[in-house]
């Protein structure tokens, strides 16, 4: 069982996380084609994306027993 | 079987269904079970996102510029895991207030500012109507697309009659739905619980509608997506259809569009009424808050194949935006093409029902009741009329706005692809998140500054996006797009103040927002709040504040009949009926004073059916006096804080305190029983000197006076009188021994010896005593030499008496004691066991306390008589030798015979060659 401040800061801190990740300069780093092919940038989008919603749901779930 | 009949049954036969499910969640409701208490079912409510916009639209920007469609999605993704703080605020704000829409909650914030308010509901009239129309326009096309399929789907709206266009009787069919599911209640705050159930339905609708085509294409069109993939890879065209470049505007873009989604999906009004008017539970937004960003993961899954392979397949088709139909229409099925039709129908109605409930609602409110206030001839009609002319206002502009979407989607919808009148939408709403976002958590805002912030930056919005969008349209001259209006360059709408390269949107939200949060805080620096607009931006930025008093506002005179007449007229009596029932402190009829808790309730029964700047217009008319007791409220707010503070600090010292007294009272008692039992040690000892003295003296006098006595008698009694003053002398020695103890004077030697020896030596001087006493001795010794640092004497003292006392608490019948030597980790523990009763947890440190005595309880304490008790000092003295020597001495529970079992423990000596060899 986590303080209430204290989830609010995790979450804060996902949020700050998932902004850099969605944001350049990040998402330029990962927007090079492979030898052939396409662009790693929606995999990337999409990856990090359903990991940030696992985060979210990891945590926001932890607590809801109150 | 894909007739225009069979299409059009369906279609309707679905709309008939949302009918049903709204009337059961409306029953439900009644019963008092709701359908929509979970929090999926509001995480599925607030998908009403995700409209036609998304549902077609989305593949057709994929399509045409990449990735770029994702940042719709993660904007609200990042807004949604905020949503535990900052929509739980909104949440509380609107429950205690009773808020009815967007323009409700930002009039609210600035004062109950009716200008304000007015300002928002237009504001939003004018940005979201192009978004209803564009709901419509993609039901005529989805439509068109369906039947007219494999031939393009030849729209011209404009000659066509409108009641051939199917939209414009889906259009017809939403407002019965609106109006007879959304205008049920007076109450705009309450839920309209069938309608969301609905809604809720129709997100499920159009996640599986969607998934289903795009499992097809994935799988059934191709080989998996390694296999869509390759295809893709080979073919050079499409190589950068997926990177930054292909988004507009590149980075720059990417983040004004990310921005953009963010807000956009705050300030939407269909958004706020589902995010926080329709929320039935504050707990819900936990959960929702990632279910939601699941769902809108789970319906993008797909749109970058389904765009991928509408590009490999032309499938006769060449409008991106189709894709999702014309996929699987081009394979021959022609069920899933039915399934997507009706997915992207209850993407469009979902998004209509929702949008034109919050905004009527807001015109209603914020628009006509204001004005209908104002004129004199309205309020001479009484009693529960204008209940009715309410409800019948928000029905008629529920008509209209339906009535202007369908006019701009048949007047200009054409030129406009899907997106772009989805993202002027978008940036429209945008204008409200300053007012809206920055009120929420600053207090300084003023409502000067909010209008003048969302006057500007709407001007702004509509020269850099709105305009131009007329422009392309062909309604005016598109000249000005280029080289600005009369010449002016710098006025370009595309490139403001010169500024070129970035993406329309992104240039539009720049400029806008600038000028918008700039004036906002600019003007709000240097205006003064009024009164009320001091306590609602108290009472807003504050919502959280668990110390937050409600309190009763109103401090002046009214009659509770004047109060009732006022609230019938405008709610009917049977609203007034609940408001006015049991009231606290009321009078016993219609003429004594109405109390403020009372006026309060009714300004707020009032504001969730008018809003609260009309609710607080109609009260300030009725109140006489000083109507409004500021000035208490605000201090009450600022005080909380301070109080708070304060409070937990003294809790704090509070609890330090009790803490301190209740360690005071256990050193006292512990005094109190250390003095006690000094006076029972000084009796004790006192009769221990006696006894033997007693002895001695009688004996002696007996030897003085019988000069007869026999011989063996009289050596006798000196043999005694011998024994009784070694036993006074050695009594006294311990006596000492513990005093020196006590004042740290004990001497002792310490030198290397060998505790198995001297174990070995105790055990011989103490056998003969222990025999005569039939104890029985058991020695273990599992070492054959345990060198220790002691002094022999003392510790051999320490040892005779463990044994002493062992086989003086040992079982009375077969008395046993067992000493048992072993090493522990660089230690050696002699223990010595009995058979006796055992000490009690709770008694097995207070037996090394000087003076302590166990007591032998029952028949054992006759029988034990035999043997000597012990002075109390024997123990504490051990302990004190042990420690003094660096080990320790202590009680436990006897592993082998269940008695009590003292250890004492020991360093072993360092070796000696170790020790000679270490340098001096």
């Amino acid at each position: 069982m986590m303080s209430p401040s204290r989830l609010k800061e995790r979450l804060i801190a996902l949020i700050m996380v998932a902004a850099v990740l969605f944001l350049p300069p990040l998402v330029m780093v990962v927007d090079r084609p492979p030898e052939v092919g396409l662009s790693w940038l929606p995999l990337y989008i999409f990856v990090t994306w359903a990991l940030v919603i696992a985060l979210a749901a990891w945590l926001l779930e932890q607590r809801s027993g109150d | 079987m894909r007739t225009d009949a069979i299409v059009i049954s369906v279609a309707f036969g679905y709309l008939a269904l949302l009918f049903v499910i709204a009337a059961w969640g409306d029953r439900r409701a009644e019963q008092g079970r709701s359908l929509i208490g979970s929090p999926t079912v509001y995480a599925l409510s607030i998908a009403v996102y995700c409209t036609a916009w998304t549902f077609y639209g989305s593949v057709g920007r994929a399509a045409q510029y990449g990735p770029g469609f994702l940042l719709i999605y993660l904007g609200p993704t990042l807004a949604m895991l905020m949503a535990p703080f900052m929509i739980r605020k909104m949440v509380r704000i609107a429950q205690v207030q009773r808020i009815t829409s967007i323009a409700d909650f930002i009039s609210a914030r600035y004062g109950k500012s009716q200008g304000l308010g007015a300002l928002v509901a237009l504001i939003a009239l004018i940005g979201i109507t192009p978004y209803i129309a564009l709901q419509l326009k993609a039901i005529t096309v989805s439509h068109a697309v369906l039947v007219n399929y494999p031939l393009a789907p030849e729209l011209s709206l404009a000659e066509e009659a409108f009641w051939v266009d199917k939209s414009f009787w889906v259009a017809l069919v939403l407002a019965v739905f609106i109006i007879l599911f959304g205008t049920r209640h007076l109450d705009a705050s309450e839920r309209h619980e069938g309608m969301v159930a609905a809604i809720a339905f129709e997100s499920m609708v159009k996640l599986v509608a969607f998934l289903a085509v795009g499992v097809f294409v994935v799988f059934s069109l191709f080989h998996g997506p390694g296999d869509l993939f390759t295809q893709v890879a080979a073919s050079p065209e499409l190589v950068g259809a997926l990177s930054l470049e292909a988004v507009p505007g590149g980075a720059s873009g990417w983040v004004g569009m990310l921005v953009l989604a963010f807000l956009a999906f705050l300030t939407l009004p269909r958004q706020f009424q589902v995010l926080v008017v329709e929320n039935v539970d504050e707990r819900h937004i936990t959960r929702a808050s990632w279910l939601f960003p699941l769902y809108l993961l789970a319906i993008n899954l797909f749109v970058i194949p389904i765009a991928m392979a509408g590009l490999l397949l032309p499938a006769g088709n060449p409008d991106p935006d189709s894709f999702v139909l014309t996929l699987p229409l081009s394979a021959g099925l022609d069920g899933l093409p039915l399934l997507v039709f009706i997915g992207g129908l209850s993407a469009a109605t979902g998004m209509v029902i929702v949008e034109t409930i919050a905004l009527s609602t807001m015109v209603s409110n914020q628009l006509v009741m204001p004005l209908l206030l104002r004129s004199k001839r309205l309020h001479l009609s009484s009693q529960g009329g204008l209940a009715g002319w309410l409800l019948g206002i928000r029905r008629v502009a529920i008509v209209l706005i339906l009535l202007l979407g369908y006019l701009y989607h048949a007047l200009i919808g054409d030129s406009y692809s899907l997106v772009t009148i989805g993202l002027v939408s978008f940036a429209a709403a945008c204008q409200f998140a300053p007012a809206m976002l920055i009120g929420l958590y600053w207090r300084g805002a003023t409502g000067r500054g909010a209008a003048l912030g969302l006057i500007a930056g709407t001007l702004v919005w509509a020269w850099t996006l709105l305009i131009p969008g007329f422009a392309q349209s062909g309604w005016l001259n598109d000249a000005f797009l280029e080289y600005g209006p009369w010449g002016l360059s710098w006025l370009r709408p595309y490139a403001l103040f010169g500024l070129e390269g970035w993406d329309i949107y992104s240039h539009s939200l720049l400029w806008s927002l600038m000028a918008n949060v700039g004036l906002l805080v600019g003007i709000s620096l240097f205006s003064r709040q009024s009164p009320v607009e001091k306590t609602q931006a108290a009472l807003f930025t504050e919502a959280m504040h668990p110390g937050l008093i409600e309190s009763s506002l109103w401090h002046g005179q009214t009659t509770r009949g004047e109060l009732r007449t006022l609230v019938t007229r405008y709610l009917g009596a049977g609203a007034t009926a609940r408001v006015f029932a049991d009231v606290p402190n009321a009078g016993p009829d219609d003429d004594w004073p109405a109390p403020p808790d009372l006026i309060t309730r009714a300004e707020q029964a009032l504001a969730g059916a008018l809003g609260s700047a009309s609710s607080r217009v109609l009260i300030n008319s009725l109140v006489r006096g000083e109507a409004l007791d500021l000035e208490s409220v605000l201090s009450i707010l600022d005080t909380t804080s301070e109080t708070l503070e304060m409070n937990r600090r003294l809790e704090q010292q509070s609890r330090e305190l009790a803490q301190a007294s209740e360690e005071l009272r256990a050193a006292n008692e512990r005094l109190r029983e250390l003095d006690r039992l000094k006076d029972e040690f000084v009796a004790m000892v006192s009769h221990e000197l006696r006894t033997p003295l007693t002895s001695i003296r009688a004996f002696a006098e007996i030897l003085r006076d019988g000069r007869d006595l026999p011989e063996e008698k009289r050596i006798h009694f000196l043999d005694v009188v011998v024994l009784e003053s070694q036993r006074l002398s050695r009594l006294i020695e311990e006596i000492l021994d513990l005093a020196r103890l006590e004042s740290g004077r004990l001497t002792l030697t310490p030198q290397r010896l060998d505790l198995v020896a001297l174990a070995r030596h105790s055990v011989d001087a103490v056998h003969r005593l222990q025999e005569d006493r039939g104890v029985s001795l058991e020695v273990d010794i599992e070492v054959d030499e345990a060198p220790v640092i002691g002094d022999p004497d003392r510790l051999e003292q320490v040892i005779i008496n463990l044994l002493d006392n062992a086989g003086k608490f040992a079982d009375d019948d077969a008395p046993r004691v067992r000493l048992h030597l072993t090493p522990h980790k660089q230690h050696y523990r002699l223990s010595v066991e009995d058979n006796g009763p055992g000490i009690a947890e709770e008694e097995r440190e207070r037996v090394f306390e000087k003076f302590h005595q166990i007591k032998r309880h029952g028949a054992g304490a006759g029988k034990a008589k035999g043997r000597p008790r012990g002075s109390g000092l024997g123990l504490p003295i051990s302990r004190g030798i042990v420690a003094h020597l660096g080990g320790r001495l202590w009680v436990e529970e006897a592993p082998k015979l269940k008695g009590a079992c003292l250890v004492m423990e020991l360093p072993a000596a360092p070796a000696e060659t170790a020790a000679s060899a270490s340098p001096p």
